[in-house]
């Protein structure tokens, strides 16, 4: 009988193997210049970590084992029957990437946006001091105390992404269009954001990428800066993707992120904040509707080691016809971290009695003058809700919709720009009405 | 307008039968009051006509206009014109008042297949019923009853009815709650809505809400059946002897 110890070798043997299988498929992207360090310094990190391996108490609840193997699974493309595009109406700067790879043509000009904004395949030759600073070092900072080497294979892999710098206030906002259009692609994307000091900048991101989908972005807020994300992942239903954010958020510093999720048979998104200034504000929410071969994991992780900063994560899901929702979010609290206000939500509405919401919410709390709270519920429609709606005329479709959207409002009420959530909420009622 | 024949529920979870043979006809433009003690069946008959879950009908029939509405979907009845005001209107976080009436409304018309109302003319709508009602934009605003003293809740109830404007009202229990202000508001906003087309059937325990709802017909309720009924002097006979003749004369 194999012993603990062996077990847990085996574990760790396995996550080698995986690696070296992985990178046996896998070469450096070419060029010189500044990131060639970076890459080989995560490529050392990843050495010394191995892969995700499900039995990794960090990817309990979600088998890595498709994000991980040396191919992707192959993924029919999706047809959208003309549905209007994602934030189409929104007044953006469009940089459209197609299975990962940056395309100039179906893209708007990258200087209207009033920002600074470089491709990471044709920066890493200049001298981009703020980027050289930022590319691959919150990710490693991110790596304590939890590993998280699917990032760490991003930074020494990735091949395309953007560097964006902003000093005052953008014009637009800058939306990341992700075209998949190859059954069996393998993107690797990696952003760099660098918010100065009281610079505002808002990023959008839609699309589903790839058939499998690797990205990080790496977020720098200075002091007084504010940084808005707002993201809609792809409906293609095949698709597979591991995101991360790193982000680091200065004094009196705002960060806010939210992310729409309809569709995707395996999508793990990570959050990594930390405060490092005093009275900053970092929200993270999440929305995600799930409709059978389904699984979407949250995992987050706050850092307060800075005095009376506000941190937000509100994540709600909508789970039927078997679809798994995993929420993983911690707060933590580092000793001196003062007047630190944390709240942590994570909810699941269940349409059947197939479905699964698993969720582990934590809290770790090393100073004593903080106010924390964190929740976590998971439930059906309230049915004397669902009949007093219907009671006063509204059929039990549209009426069972109105209160999964009632249901949500908490998670969309995190975004700021109106224009923005509407569209948000209209995708949301377009998804629920084509399941009626 | 509506008629009851010979109506037996019984609760779908336990072998119990609350309605015994309800026998009751409320005809057009008149107001019926039901009352009777505690446990005698009233706020059943008012689920049961609305269509809530958990309650089965083992006998008997109940017509609207002589469609049979217990065949039909909740959302099918009210389309028909039937609203009940809820003895306990049911908060729902996250959707707003007026979201809520104007689907309401427009479901009820496209079910029977009109127009849906104008963006315009639905807001001059509600804003000039909620007047009626002394209802500030705020509470139109907020989720749907949430955060409402039961007073504000009552008269959201009866903001819904102004609005749908149904032809067959029931009112379970309004009074509960209220404090006199604010039944006077309530019964104003019900004597409003009285009309040659409109019939009400108010159930209420106590004599002091007919004060000001003035019934034409009242009926006294026992055991799940219909034991009495006579005119509004009926109601003050209860409000004087209470409801204690009846178990020596029904038993």
């Amino acid at each position: 009988m194999a012993t603990p110890t062996r077990v847990k070798q085996q574990a760790l043997q396995a996550k080698h193997d995986a690696l070296e299988a992985r990178l046996a498929a896998m070469t450096m992207p070419a060029g010189g210049g500044w990131i060639v360090s970076a890459r080989n310094a995560a490529l050392t990190r990843l050495r010394e970590t191995g892969l995700p391996h499900k039995r990794d108490e960090y990817w309990k609840y979600t088998d890595p084992a498709t994000l991980v193997q040396p191919e992707p699974v192959q993924a029919a493309l999706f047809d959208d029957d003309g549905e209007a595009p994602v934030f189409g109406e929104i007044d953006r700067v469009k940089l459209v990437f197609v299975d990962g790879v940056f395309d100039s043509d179906k893209s708007d000009d990258p200087s209207l946006a009033g920002v600074e904004i470089e491709r990471l395949e044709e920066a890493s030759t200049r001298d981009l001091h703020w980027a050289r600073d930022l590319y691959g070092t919150l990710e490693a900072r991110g790596q304590s105390p939890v590993r998280r080497p699917l990032a760490t294979l991003n930074t020494a892999f990735a091949t395309d992404g953007v560097l964006i710098r902003v000093t005052g206030r953008a014009a637009k906002p800058v939306s990341l269009v992700y075209l998949h259009r190859s059954e069996t692609s393998d993107a690797i994307l990696h952003h760099c954001i660098k918010v100065e000091a009281g610079a505002e900048l808002t990023v959008l991101e839609n699309g589903p990428a790839a058939a499998r989908f690797n990205k990080v972005m790496e977020v720098d807020v200075a002091e007084g800066g504010t940084f808005h994300h707002v993201r809609a992942q792809g409906r293609d239903h095949e698709r597979r993707a591991a995101t991360h954010i790193f982000a680091q958020v200065a004094r009196e510093a705002t960060f806010k992120s939210f992310t729409l999720t309809a569709n995707g048979v395996l999508t793990r998104n990570e959050v990594v904040v930390e405060f490092t200034g005093d009275d900053a504000v970092a929200h993270v929410a999440g929305a995600c509707l799930g409709d059978g071969d389904f699984h979407h994991d949250d995992t987050v992780f706050v850092t307060h080691d800075a005095e009376r900063c506000e941190s937000r994560q509100v994540f709600k899901k909508v789970l039927r016809n078997g679809a798994i929702g995993v929420f993983q979010g911690k707060i933590l609290v580092q000793p001196g971290a003062q007047k630190t206000d944390g709240y942590q939500i994570s909810q699941s509405l269940l349409l059947d009695e197939d479905s699964q919401f698993l969720a582990k919410p934590e809290l770790e709390i090393y100073a004593d003058d903080v106010a924390c709270s964190h929740g976590s519920t998971s439930g059906a429609i309230d049915e004397e809700g669902l009949f007093y709606l219907r009671s006063r005329g509204i059929p039990e479709g549209p009426a069972t919709d109105l209160m999964v959207l009632a249901f949500l409002a908490e998670a969309i009420e995190e975004i700021d720009d109106e224009k923005i959530a509407d569209d948000i909420t209209s995708r949301l009622e377009a998804w629920l009405a084509r399941r009626r | 307008m509506l008629d009851i024949k010979n109506l037996h529920v019984k609760l779908e979870e336990e072998d119990k039968e609350i309605l015994k043979g309800v026998d009751l006809s409320v005809e057009a433009g008149k107001v019926h009051a039901i009352m009777g003690p505690n446990g005698s069946g009233k706020s059943t008959l008012s689920y049961v006509l609305s269509g809530r879950d958990g309650y089965e009908v083992t006998e008997g029939s109940a017509t609207l206009e002589g469609a049979d509405i217990l065949s039909m979907e909740p959302e099918e009845r009210a389309a028909a014109g039937l609203f009940l005001a809820f003895q306990y209107p049911v908060e729902i976080p996250g959707v707003g008042n007026m979201t809520f009436l104007r689907t309401a409304v427009n479901a009820q018309r496209k079910a029977r297949g009109e127009d849906e109302i104008s963006a315009g003319d639905f807001l001059k709508l509600v804003r000039e019923k909620a007047k009626d009602l002394r209802m500030d934009q705020d509470m139109l605003k907020r989720p749907v009853n949430v955060g409402f003293s039961g007073g504000e809740k009552k008269r959201n109830e009866i903001l819904q009815m102004a609005i749908l404007q149904p032809r067959m009202c029931i009112l379970d229990e309004t009074d509960s709650g209220l404090d006199v202000d604010a039944m006077k508001l309530v019964s104003q906003g019900v004597n409003a809505l009285r009309d040659a087309g409109r019939s009400f059937l108010v159930i209420t325990h106590y004599q002091r809400l007919l004060d000001h709802i003035v019934p034409d017909v009242v009926h006294i309720m026992s055991g799940g059946r219909i034991v009495q009924t006579g005119g509004p002097e009926l109601a003050r006979q209860v409000e004087e002897e209470g409801y204690g003749h009846l178990n020596e004369e029904t038993a």
